[in-house]
């Protein structure tokens, strides 16, 4: 798998399991997990601690808002820019 | 000596800051008391030229932000009676929340809702009042003459507090001038609060929590406060450790999920280096205390300064103003190890051995407040003795003047008593919380009633209409209650089911202030009604739970 796709996988398994705690959620790409009401902004700060730990990819909270991080895509192409 | 809040400390002027509003993206902003007053008198001009009056109930629907403080305090000055209420946010259905909106504007006599420019246009063709944007206040300010000195009476209503939910179930809960200073002057005690002191909060000002004790009483009592938006803060938990560190805050008020909010998802690096050392007192309140979400906290912060000591606890109702009662300043949260078992076969809360097998830890909300009586009552409206469980009632002096403009619902008993409706014991002369007598849901600090979220899930298609059932299961990495919600579907099958489970979601996003994190889909024999027919939600949370565990 590519670096991209290696990323997309872990932050989907990551938003169905800790996020959603739905493993079966059919999850769209660009789906709003927040403005659609499938967690609420706690998900920001959540998901700012897990892409450090596992990436060390550090978010600065100006970037983790709902407009920036509503999706998986977004987040995604947030990790991938500073991997 | 104050007599009413217009004597507040605030309104006498000054040089010095009173508040500094905080925000992730943007520079602090400092507010002295001359300009607070200064921007106060513009509004309530501003309200006054654009014909609202003495008495009149009016709604501040903002953002949380410097504007909405300055309106609150307009109206105030004003003698127009303020409430603040939940902004329109991304995940809300706008035609929802202005429907709602209409309907408490009906109810309840609205004379004007306050809101932003963007919103003001929508909401103001759906609403009958008058609705004015930030511009028309603007605007109106710049014509307008100063507003004639009011001088309220002291039993006369300042302020509502509305309680959640939706129309039928909110209530807005009516506060006299004498019954809001009365609190502060308790609770200032009961904190020993000085003007050395600096209340440093992310809550919002549409709940009891955030506006007493974050906002009116530094405001009234002349303490300096560090505030910012709760939307703000529950993305960017840091913010709110970083303000305590620059401005060495030493008091803060949190609902038990913000400690395992801020231990769990504040990042290293972002804590490191900030002194919490300042804080006399981090005050737990609004929801069930959790013993392991203070240590959790203690052990994540203690690098920070963060002891247990500093961590207490109070009691709060929007109907005794705010504090019910309050851990003492020089003791830490008291416990009591209590026997599992007659706690719930007999409603007793029996001591035992920390190591008993049965033993189950209780914190303590501590004493009640100066001029607040708390009686534990049993089904009869009769006292218990201490370690018995029952209703909790209150009595005191900054009690509610009644709910407003429902005249149908009396919160007091005959000789004066408010029944709290949560159920506890009291035990040394301090309370302990054990649940509530109705099905609330406690979810982050905010009251949820599951008749709301089942009348929203009875809409969504697939859903057979009345057969649903919402109920709150404590979580305990999130230190909250989070919801549930089973509902009876036609279809067994799973594409179906995963379809309408997720419409369950997206409906209770878009329509309440929540969101559901369960949703179980069931056939037509799963349900347990009552005797008569309705949906018994314990019942069905104990089956649910059972189930879950059983898996």
């Amino acid at each position: 798998m590519t670096d991209a796709a290696n990323v997309r996988a872990t932050l989907r398994a990551f938003i169905l399991n800790d996020l959603i705690r739905d493993p079966d959620y059919p999850l769209a790409d660009d789906e709003g997990i927040i403005t659609g009401g499938l967690m609420d902004s706690f998900a920001l700060a959540e998901f700012g601690v897990f892409v450090e730990k596992t990436y060390g990819v550090y978010i600065p909270d100006p970037d983790l808002t709902v407009a920036r991080m509503d999706s998986l895509n977004l987040m995604v192409a947030r990790v991938l820019r500073d991997l | 000596m104050m007599y009413t809040l217009l004597d507040a400390a605030v309104l006498r002027g000054g040089s010095a800051p009173v508040i500094h509003y905080v925000e992730t993206d943007r520079p602090p902003v400092t507010v002295t008391a001359d300009e607070f007053c200064a921007a106060v008198e513009a509004t309530a001009a501003a309200l006054y030229a654009l014909g609202v009056r003495p008495r009149d109930l009016v709604v501040l629907a903002y953002t949380q932000n410097l504007e909405s403080i300055f309106a609150f305090w307009g109206a105030l000055r004003l003698g127009a009676i303020p409430s603040m209420f939940p902004t329109l946010t991304e995940k809300l259905d706008p035609d929802i929340y202005m429907r709602s909106m209409a309907e408490l504007v009906r109810l309840s006599g609205v004379r004007a809702v306050l809101t932003t420019d963007a919103f003001a246009p929508r909401l103001a063709a759906v609403v009958g009042c008058d609705v004015f944007s930030s511009q028309a206040l603007a605007d109106a300010a710049a014509h307008g003459v100063p507003a004639p000195v009011y001088t309220p009476q002291p039993d006369e209503i300042a302020f509502l507090q509305h309680s959640s939910g939706t129309t039928g179930l909110q209530k807005g809960v009516a506060l006299s001038h004498g019954a809001v200073l009365n609190q502060l002057d308790s609770y200032r005690d009961a904190v020993a609060l000085d003007m050395h002191d600096v209340i440093v909060s992310w809550l919002p000002l549409y709940h009891d929590m955030g506006l007493i004790a974050g906002f009116m009483m530094p405001l009234t009592l002349g303490v300096p406060l560090v505030l910012m938006s709760p939307f703000d803060w529950v993305a960017h938990p840091a913010l709110l450790l970083r303000a305590i560190h620059e401005y060495r805050g030493t008091l803060c008020w949190l609902p038990n999920f913000a400690y395992n909010h801020m231990a769990r998802r504040i990042r290293q690096r972002d804590s490191d280096g900030l002194d919490l050392g300042s804080l006399r007192m981090v005050i737990n309140c609004s929801e069930p205390v959790h013993d392991t979400s203070h240590r959790l906290f203690v052990e994540r912060f203690a690098a920070n300064g963060i002891t247990l000591d500093q961590l207490k606890v109070s009691y709060a109702m929007a109907e005794n103003t705010f504090a019910v009662t309050q851990t003492p300043v020089d003791q830490p949260a008291r416990f009591d190890i209590v026997a599992r078992a007659p706690l719930e076969r007999e409603r007793r809360a029996v001591p035992v051995a920390a190591d008993d097998a049965d033993a189950v830890v209780k914190v303590s909300c501590g004493p009640p407040i100066r001029g607040t009586s708390v009686r534990v009552l049993d089904a009869d409206g009769q006292p218990l003795p201490e370690r018995h469980v029952g209703e909790l009632a209150v009595l005191s002096d900054c009690m509610l003047t009644g709910y407003y403009q429902r005249p149908d619902l009396n919160p007091f008993t005959p000789d004066g008593w408010y029944r709290t409706g949560d159920m506890g014991y009291m035990a040394d002369g301090e309370v302990y919380i054990i649940g509530r007598i109705k099905d609330l849901i406690i979810n982050a600090g905010k009251n949820v009633y599951p008749q709301d979220i089942e009348a929203i899930v009875n809409t969504v298609d697939g859903v057979r209409a009345g057969r649903a059932a919402a109920f709150g299961v404590y979580d305990e990495r999130e230190g909250t209650e989070l919801i549930a919600v089973v509902a009876e579907v036609a279809t067994d099958e799973p594409d179906a089911q995963r379809q309408i489970a997720q419409r369950i979601k997206h409906t209770v996003a878009a329509q309440s202030t929540v969101t559901v994190s369960y949703v179980s889909l069931v056939d037509s024999q799963w349900l347990i009604k009552t005797s008569s027919g309705k949906i018994n939600r314990a019942a069905n949370r104990d089956k649910w739970l059972a189930e879950r565990s059983a898996r």
